[in-house]
């Protein structure tokens, strides 16, 4: 029965083309809208990630509590033990050392005398040793506008912003009025080795990255440390994963009643993105939702054109017998064939919409303006294997939706007064 | 004439009593004993940080009249060689590491100096007590063993910004030295600092203090002693020595 309906689909346009197109369009928009979303949220946690949290973060208990305002003098002592201990006990993730301080960005001129001041964070990380992934991971060359990666002790690399407003350049020294974790001011020269394109506004404003062991010196921490982040080999936060490994660490190594104890926190908890990822964890069904509903009601209008159209036919095939349950069955059917068809089609369109969205990317930097968001300034999508099936949901369901509703109106033929319409 | 004796006797009470003392007066002499011509010494900074764990910093100074003073850190290592220059209002640090002069001026005046419980202000905020503040004597009381005269100061109206608009300081009544201070913002009623003498020294005629304690009521540490290990009064200081040029030799 069913190859008799999809030939009779087939050869009958009317019947399949404008449900299919319409099946087709919305799985389409499905798979593309899951797909950006996913990107979006996906750049925004890895954005998170990468800048200032790790997948998860280990601070001294009372660093946690002022993490707001860097409070690099409640770090935690003998750093290299705990990073010794984090490299044995956790080998599943890559473990990296972060020092974030603020301070006073002053460029001179040829009499050392101060020719422009600008206020500016860094981030101090490891650039030197010989097992760091960070270059790799912040993907510096990549960003590399001019200069070169640093080379040696003192070299920093500044965002692209930044310099251009202290009119500084690759080969440039600049000095950096910061305090200590004494509290005594502190300045210290650095060499501009590099400017560096970071691709997020705030930190191309205002952001530059030193030599961890170059700002621990600056802020004379000897071999403390303010922050360890931890990443999982995967390119995307697992919450659960996450949630796991931080208890059983706090378990193992963390004690209440020391304020400088190790504490481990999920990225989740430490930038405050609980909310949004489980918007983004809903992402697929809130689309599907839309879709489904979208989708329902024009292809129940689409089923009703459809029943008018064919009327006769209907009344026909009432009239020499079959049963309305099976009219309406032989529907249900031809609608999922349409379904199929056009979920195929629409996840096929949809895919490649996505796919040149992933790769080519949408680049939003010039609408973002002063924005003080940690976001990417080219947008793209993310193709999951989730987005292969997505669009079925909302494709099938609501084209069967649909035409149950439509085809409801077999069920009011009278039997009775089909001669008489027939006649016609 | 029987009834006169009274009225005399009345008349004599006022001199009988302990005399009461004059506000100006006191910080005239507490003045007397804080301000020099010049002087040249060396202390001990030894701050406790919110860790608990204390850091000590010694330091040589010159200074010259109210306005003109010149610090170099002697220790620790780190801090070895950085200079700060104060010229009437106006203060300049350098560091030999990083061989910058800097003007340390608007909101960084308020840092900590060397994460202490002095700010910046407070090392220019130097001047004679009498021309900044209008005084009044509020009570007596007793502090360290030393009975002390309490007056409440308030900045004058033509003074320019002071760093502290009101105190409230505890007067030792006969070597007049302010052995206690709250220092208060302009609202009068928020401490920003506490301040004591606790040890002093007799330097030819004048009483001078040995050790100090600061502490900043809205920061964190556990407060900062400042012993001063040798002083001179009234040297004879170069003028050399408080110019920009000589804070890189």
């Amino acid at each position: 029965m069913f190859r008799f309906l999809m030939k009779g689909m087939l050869r009958d346009r009317h019947r399949s083309l404008l449900p299919s197109i319409v099946v087709a369009l919305g799985v389409m928009l499905t798979v593309f809208m899951f797909a950006y979303m996913k990107g979006v949220f996906d750049d925004f946690f890895n954005n998170a990630a990468l800048y200032d949290s790790g997948h998860v973060k280990i601070t001294s208990r009372a660093y946690y509590e002022e993490k707001d305002v860097l409070p690099n003098d409640l770090a935690m002592e003998d750093g290299p033990a705990l990073m010794k201990m984090l490299r044995g006990e956790y080998p599943e993730l890559e473990w990296s050392e972060r020092v974030k301080f603020g301070g006073l960005l002053d460029a001179f001129d040829e009499n050392r005398e101060t020719r422009a001041q600008v206020g500016a964070a860094g981030i101090g990380i490891d650039f030197f040793g010989p097992d760091t992934a960070e270059r790799k991971r912040w993907n510096l060359s990549a960003g590399l506008q001019s200069g070169t990666l640093p080379q040696k002790s003192g070299d920093i690399l500044m965002g692209k912003t930044l310099a251009s407003q202290m009119k500084l350049g690759a080969g440039d020294e600049v000095t950096l009025i910061s305090s200590t974790v004494n509290g005594s001011m502190v300045l210290q020269n650095f060499n501009v080795a590099g400017i560096i394109y970071f691709g997020t506004p705030p930190m191309d404003k205002g952001m530059f990255l030193a030599d961890i062991n170059d700002a621990k010196y600056m802020l004379d921490m000897g071999d403390w440390s303010s922050e360890v982040l931890g990443y999982f080999n995967t390119p995307y936060y697992d919450d659960v994963r996450a949630r796991d490994l931080a208890a059983s660490f706090n378990a193992a190594h963390s004690d209440s009643s020391d304020r400088f104890s190790p504490q481990m926190v999920v990225m989740l908890d430490d930038a405050g993105l609980s909310e949004y990822f489980g918007y983004a964890e809903k992402a697929g069904s809130i689309v599907s939702f839309i879709m489904i509903f979208a989708m329902g009601v024009v292809l129940w209008n689409t089923g009703l054109m459809g029943a008018i159209r064919r009327y006769g036919e209907m009344g026909l095939r009432l009239a020499v017998g079959e049963s309305k349950a099976h009219v309406y069955l032989s529907l249900i059917l031809e609608s999922l064939g349409i379904a199929i068809m056009g979920t195929a089609v629409g996840t096929m369109f949809g895919l490649g919409f996505s796919y040149w969205l992933q790769e080519v990317g949408f680049n939003i930097g010039s609408m973002m303006g002063d924005s003080e968001m940690l976001m990417p300034t080219i947008i793209r999508a993310h193709i999951t294997p989730t987005a292969f099936y997505i669009g079925f949901f909302p494709g099938v369901f609501a084209t069967l939706l649909g035409s149950a509703l439509s085809g409801l109106r077999i069920f009011k033929r009278d039997t009775a007064s089909l001669f008489k319409e027939l006649e016609i | 004439m029987r009834n006169l004796i009274p009225i005399l006797f009345m008349g004599a009470l006022p001199a009988l009593l302990p005399a009461q003392p004059d506000a100006a007066e006191i910080l005239r002499k507490i003045d007397h004993q804080m301000v020099t011509e010049s002087s040249e010494a060396t202390a001990t900074m030894i701050i406790t940080n919110r860790r608990g764990r204390e850091s000590r910093i010694t330091s040589r100074s010159w200074s010259k009249g109210e306005t003109t003073s010149m610090v170099e850190y002697l220790s620790p290592a780190r801090e070895k060689g950085v200079k700060m220059l104060r010229l009437d209002d106006v203060l300049w640090m350098y560091t030999p590491q990083a061989d910058r002069v800097i003007q340390i001026s608007g909101h960084m005046l308020r840092q900590s100096v060397s994460g202490s419980d002095l700010s910046y202000e407070d090392m220019v905020d130097n001047g004679k007590l009498l021309d900044i503040y209008d005084a009044a004597v509020v009570g007596e009381a007793e502090f360290m063993e030393r009975p002390c005269y309490v007056l409440r100061l308030r900045a004058k109206k033509d003074a320019d910004e002071v760093t502290y608009a009101q105190r409230k300081v505890w007067v030792d009544k006969t070597r007049f030295l302010p052995l206690k201070e709250e220092r208060y913002a302009k609202n009068g009623s928020t401490l920003l600092k506490n301040f004591e003498i606790r040890s002093v020294q007799k330097i030819g005629d004048r009483w001078y203090p040995k050790e100090m304690f600061f502490k900043d009521v809205l920061a964190n540490g556990q407060g900062t002693r400042y012993i001063i290990d040798d002083i001179k009064f009234n040297v004879d200081i170069p003028d050399y020595m408080f110019t920009k040029a000589a804070l890189r030799e």
